[in-house]
């Protein structure tokens, strides 16, 4: 569904992504590991066409969408969670989800929208609550029920278990697990190496911009070597620094 | 009514209007300094249409309108591609462009200005201003005010959702400034005179400082930001000789009192506005202020439903 081919991302003389080749299948749920600083948010922002490639190509069901733009993929079904649940916190719940259809036309936004209040009850709650109001885990659940009323097929996240508590990052997951039988196709972001390993189909590696090792997530899982070596180890998650509260 | 009250609700329309104009490029996050220039365009529109075809009121407003719509657009482009203080300098020299202009030009009276041959009571302005009102309530509560708002909160975001940001701002850009257009064209007939020098940058400064201090996130705010600020000074005009007696009075000679020097009524207003910056930075009219007034509301109703039913 989703193929990168040696994607380059420059920000000036600094090349935050060199040369990365990734896929998605259908339906699939492929995670992207990697310390701070490794180029997994370039790399996602790239996807979403939020910055412009200095090399490669980018494929979605067979259309390149290289050099267009966040609405034309966000219209073709990729829409990205961006990094510290950034929701618009002026705004109400139900204005937020609003958003998450701004490009759709078609009469069945307030279904898809009832849909994502059965499947959040918090949320329904607070339909016409400030956004700002919510908790931390409802933000982020709020963000992402906005990037599902856009109707998309493959859903990309940037770290959203930064920053939540143990319990909302277990629902996480089982919410990720849940819209991969729905279908859609995950692209997951994730320091929390375990648990994103656990959930995975396949993995990639990065380091300093560079893919350095890509496997099923079973292999990754089981070498050692890499969690050292990579991702400083399995008690990572626990020193993270808090999340930014928009 | 007196010459004075209607004075004061045409000049408090006029300032309503022209506010909207304003909060409409504030609310898509740009600072617009340039309010005096785009009114400055509506009123030498009408009073010269006026002045040299004699065309009727209605159409003079209409290409106010119109052509500050069009030189809102057209700068709209270039300007937008700044940001933050730049912008706001942008649209500043823009202004002082239009009205350097206007004073070099002997067609359009230059320092002279030109006396317009219509007038129009103070409830034409009373009537347009109440359709602005509405008609920016009507905008904010569209898919469009939406994005507007959206692009206000956090424009990365907005482009990730789909939002056309330089779409969104050109056209609230153009809107607002054919806004300031009209309320320009307004103060043309309502004055029957036009002169450059009143549409200089304190206009444009004031301007901002009724949205900003009214309130940007709900339309509210500029209504209540404009009232705020032309019904003051007026306030202040009897409120100062009486507080000034007062002080004196304490202190035994309250019967010989001068009255105090006009200049004080804008260091009062110059005061309030530094406190409202301090205390209130959102200024007067928030969004949560508005959803509590809402909640209050039906907040009574269901307490009275529990009454009945309990």
């Amino acid at each position: 569904m989703l193929e990168v081919e040696n994607l380059d991302v420059t920000y000036g003389r600094t090349r935050a992504v060199k040369s990365v080749s990734l896929t998605v299948g259908e339906g699939e749920i492929v995670t992207v590991l990697g310390a701070n600083g490794a180029g997994k948010t370039s790399l996602l922002r790239a996807l979403q066409g939020a910055v412009r490639p200095s090399g490669g190509r980018i494929r979605f069901n067979g259309r390149d969408l290289t050099a267009q733009s966040p609405a034309a993929r966000v219209r073709d079904g990729m829409v990205l969670v961006p990094e510290g649940r950034q929701i618009f916190v002026s705004m109400t719940v139900e204005e937020n989800l609003l958003m998450g259809a701004y490009l759709r036309k078609d009469a069945s936004v307030d279904r898809d929208i009832a849909s994502i209040y059965e499947r959040f009850p918090n949320l329904a709650e607070r339909r016409y609550a400030s956004a700002s109001s919510l908790s931390g885990g409802e933000q982020q659940m709020l963000a992402i029920g906005r990037a599902l009323v856009s109707r998309p097929r493959l859903i990309m996240l940037d770290e959203p278990s930064l920053g939540l508590s143990p319990l909302f990052v277990e629902r996480l997951f089982t919410l990720l697990g849940d819209l991969n039988k729905d279908g859609i196709g995950i692209l997951l972001v994730e320091q929390n190496t375990t648990m994103a390993l656990d959930i995975a189909a396949r993995g990639y590696v990065l380091e300093l911009g560079t893919n350095v090792l890509e496997d099923t997530a079973e292999a990754l899982a089981s070498n050692t070597a890499l969690t050292e070596a990579y991702l400083g180890g399995h008690g990572e998650t626990a020193t993270e620094e808090p999340a930014r509260l928009a | 009514m007196s010459g004075y009250m209607s004075g004061i609700l045409s000049i408090l329309a006029i300032n309503i209007i022209f506010a909207y104009g304003i909060f409409l490029a504030v609310a898509t996050g740009q600072l617009n300094l340039g309010g005096a220039g785009f009114q400055a365009v509506g009123a030498y529109a009408a009073a010269y249409l006026t002045a040299t075809f004699g065309l009727s009121v209605p159409l003079t407003l209409l290409f106010g309108v119109v052509l500050a719509g069009l030189v809102g657009v057209a700068i709209a482009f270039p300007i937008l591609r700044t940001k933050g203080v730049y912008l706001v300098l942008a649209t500043f020299a823009f202004a002082e462009v239009i009205t350097g202009a206007i004073l070099n030009s002997e067609e359009l009276g230059g320092a002279m200005g030109i006396s317009v041959p219509a007038y129009v009571d103070w409830y034409v302005p009373v009537i347009m201003a109440v359709c602005v009102i509405g008609f920016v309530f009507y905008v904010m509560s569209t898919r469009f005010g939406l994005a507007m708002r959206a692009i206000h909160d956090d424009e990365q975001v907005s482009d990730l959702m789909g939002v056309s940001i330089r779409g969104v701002k050109v056209v609230a850009f153009g809107i607002g400034a054919a806004l300031a257009g009209l309320s320009g064209g307004l103060y043309a007939v309502s004055y029957s005179y036009v002169e450059v020098q009143s549409f200089n940058a304190l206009l444009s400064i004031y301007v901002l400082l009724y949205v900003l201090l009214g309130g940007t996130q709900t339309a509210w705010g500029p209504l209540v930001g404009a009232t705020f600020f032309t019904i003051l000074p007026e306030v202040l005009r009897d409120a100062l000789p009486a507080l000034k007696t007062a002080v004196v009075g304490l202190f035994g000679d309250a019967d010989n009192v001068a009255p105090p020097d006009e200049s004080w009524r804008f260091v009062i207003l110059g005061l309030m506005t530094i406190l409202m910056m301090v205390i209130r930075p959102e200024g007067l009219v928030t969004r949560t202020m508005v959803e509590n007034l809402q909640f209050w509301k039906k907040g009574a109703t269901s307490a009275r439903r529990e009454v009945t039913e309990g």
